[in-house]
């Protein structure tokens, strides 16, 4: 029983690291009909941001919760000034080249974030030490270990997913956001500022992601410079599982993706190395069942 | 725009008025033009390949980029294509040449002979990646794993005891279970379209080199090691004499890799030309309309995937027997993107543009060491740079012409 909990919540932490990368994902998807590939590098960049703003704090001497502070405003900060600069830069001048441009294009900007941090960050070639700054230790509930750290990190996941939700379907700006979204040029003579609308929904789907990078390095007390690519894919994935555009759908496909991986490890522990084998399969399955995505957006292809 | 415009008026008076004797002057200068340029490619390839000296290398380099420049700003590129057509057994025999000149300059350089190798390799896994993402429009993010498919086919072919199948069966059936493999693959990508069928293939690409390095019995992350290959008695790894001159083991390897180049090359070009070539445009450009007009979208995309993954499992044999070892490691996404970087850095659609783009890419990093570290880097900026200021890539696609001397 204990076992089986653990797992719950080992797959739960996951789920909501992919989660938050995913929802990155239907964003931009939604607004722009773009993938931006470089969003796993973006995580990465923030994460980094947030061990050195960590670090300095700490050699700065101040208190522990200040040095969360910081940690987390540097890390979401700098994700979304470089996702806003990378869609102003690079995205927005070339939004009418063809899909497989604009793809492998984001793939190439990933590449330089993620080789820029292991060529000039100090010994990036290895794997950082993430300093543990939340309270450690924890709880046994019902026979279950409950480390403090994962569920404030859990919660705290939750709580942005809600905070994303909010802005987008409660507030002016995203209001503009979803009309850009259903049509660019409706949007645009109805006066929204196509561009600053569209660097600011960068921005807000990039800081996910570097919040995203602040919980895996808090809770897995370790960061390296190429864990953007693997997230970027199963992020992807996840977007895609359940439905791009659709951020529930994001969420889910994060929650499904990480319970896959976990079923396996936790049945098969002989064959945990497979784990992200098994979960593609599965993915490609899925999208050759539903080939729009679970919580598929209706629509008709106009001819 | 305005080139196409100006040769579609340049080619009118051949058939309506009778300029025989300035035409066939012109057709002959144009192949002159066009043997010339073969030459000084070949020269700069062997020099290139052969310089030791960083300095050289990046000298030669600007001067090269520089000529290509000049080349297409002066309408040199347009007068190779013309020479060419002119005459085309003519044109194939001095490419040939060319080719065979290059290996005897650099008959005892092995690196540099591995490196062409490698680059013919490279070129002809993206004459299939021609037919899939340029002909087709089928997104292929997982070409790398297509050639490890044919590469862990030779490996465990070789390890397999007492069965001896002869080397050139290897290759064939490298590329057989490249198709097979592929065809796990072939119903996602006929129900998926656009990003739904680029993360298909990208999945499978990763979850290929995922399952390579947990595989134990396919050597795991520490990969396998392969024999040379032998083909009716002849041993690829003796060195040879010939007229006098000793050339490098490698030699044997370039010629096979090149006769697989010419196979591709001549496919693909044959495949443009045909009728099948004008389905696959159509099925690119638009799906709704191909199947409007009577064509059965899945038959052309499945022979596109398919014949695109038999050039990349052959080619992948091929290198794994060439090196004689592999390992996960070469064939992850990475590898993937620089293929699809290479065929739009060429120029997407054009099977000459794949040439060039594979050399630059297989070639720069080795060569100029002092940017080894930052390799990857820069050439991720080259193909950002590319992608916003030259979209069309080095020789952009013409359109195609249905009937020779005319524009279609």
């Amino acid at each position: 029983m204990s076992a089986i909990g653990q797992y719950v919540l080992n797959g739960l932490m996951q789920g909501t690291i992919y989660g938050l990368v995913a929802m990155g994902f239907t964003i931009f998807f939604g607004v722009m009909n773009v993938i931006k590939f470089s969003h796993g590098d973006v995580m990465t960049f923030g994460a980094f941001g947030a061990l050195v703003a960590a670090t300095a704090a700490a050699a700065a001497g101040l208190p522990t919760g200040v040095q969360i502070l910081a940690a987390v405003s540097t890390a979401v900060g700098l994700a979304a000034l470089l996702g806003a600069g990378i869609s102003r830069l690079l995205i927005l001048p070339l939004r009418s080249a063809p899909p497989l441009n604009l793809l492998l294009m984001t793939m190439m900007v990933g590449t330089v974030i993620r080789e820029a941090i292991r060529l000039f960050f100090p010994n990036g070639t290895n794997s950082q030490r993430f300093p543990a700054l939340l309270p450690p230790g924890g709880a046994t509930v019902g026979g279950v270990f409950v480390r403090y750290d994962g569920l404030i990190l859990i919660v705290a996941g939750l709580l942005i997913i809600a905070v994303v939700h909010h802005i987008i379907n409660r507030t002016r700006f995203g209001l503009a956001m979803r009309a850009v979204a259903e049509d660019q040029e409706t949007a645009r003579t109805m006066g929204v500022n196509f561009f600053r609308v569209v660097p600011l929904t960068f921005a807000l789907g990039s800081a996910t992601a570097g919040f995203a990078g602040v919980i895996s390095g808090l809770y897995y007390s370790e960061i390296n410079y190429g864990m953007g690519l693997l997230i970027a894919v199963i992020g992807f994935s996840a977007a895609i599982v359940g439905g791009l555009g659709n951020l529930w759908g994001a969420i889910l496909g994060g929650y499904l993706f990480a319970g896959l991986q976990t079923v396996v490890v936790a049945t098969l522990p002989t064959f945990s190395e497979y784990k992200n084998v098994v979960a593609f399969v599965a993915v490609i399955a899925l999208i050759t069942w539903r080939p729009t995505g679970l919580l598929a957006e209706r629509a008709s292809e106009r001819v | 725009m305005l080139t196409r415009h100006r040769s579609t008026q340049d080619e009118v008076p051949r058939d309506a008025l009778p300029m025989v004797a300035g035409v066939s002057a012109r057709r002959a200068s144009d192949f002159a033009i066009f043997a010339v340029v073969v030459a000084a490619c070949a020269g700069a390839v062997a020099f290139l390949v052969h310089a030791e000296d960083q300095r050289v290398v990046l000298s030669a380099l600007v001067a090269c980029g520089m000529a290509w420049f000049a080349a297409a700003r002066f309408r040199v590129i347009a007068a190779v294509e013309r020479g060419a057509a002119g005459h085309p057994w003519l044109a194939r025999l001095v490419l040939v040449a060319a080719c065979l000149a290059v290996i005897v300059v650099l008959r005892e350089d092995n690196f540099g002979l591995l490196m062409l190798a490698t680059v013919l390799i490279y070129a002809t896994v993206c004459l299939g990646l021609t037919i899939q993402l340029g002909y087709a429009g089928l997104s292929n993010f997982c070409a790398a794993a297509f050639l490890g498919c044919g590469g862990y086919t030779a490996a465990a072919l070789g390890r397999a005891e007492g069965i001896a199948i002869p080397d050139l069966v290897v290759i064939l059936l490298g590329g057989g279970v490249a198709v097979a493999i592929g065809s796990l693959l072939v119903l996602p990508l006929l129900r998926t379209r656009g990003h739904y069928a680029a993360l298909t293939t990208l999945a499978f690409g990763v979850m290929f080199n995922v399952f390579l390095d947990a595989n134990e019995l396919l050597g795991g992350p520490q990969g396998l090691k392969l024999a040379p290959i032998t083909v009716f008695g002849w041993d690829f790894s003796n060195d040879l004499d010939l007229f006098g001159m000793t050339f490098s083991f490698y030699a044997n390897y370039v010629m096979l890799c090149l006769a697989l180049t010419a196979v591709a090359l001549a496919l693909v070009g044959l495949l443009d030309r045909s009728w099948i070539g004008i389905r696959l445009d159509a099925v690119r450009l638009d799906e709704v309309a191909a199947q409007v007009f009577g064509l059965r979208i899945a038959r052309w995309k499945i022979l596109a995937f398919t014949l695109g993954n038999v050039l990349a499992g052959m080619a992948g044999a091929i290198y794994a027997k060439m090196t004689g070892f592999i390992a996960p490691n070469n064939f992850t996404l990475g590898d993937s993107l620089m293929m699809v970087s290479i065929v739009i850095l060429g120029g997407i659609g054009n099977r000459w543009g794949v040439l060039p783009a594979a050399l630059i890419v297989v070639l720069l990093p080795e060569k100029l060491q002092f940017i080894q570290e930052y390799r990857l880097l820069l050439f991720a900026v080259l193909v950002i740079l590319v992608l916003v200021l030259s979209p069309g890539g080095l020789l952009p696609r013409r359109t195609r012409t249905l009937v020779a001397g005319r524009q279609a």
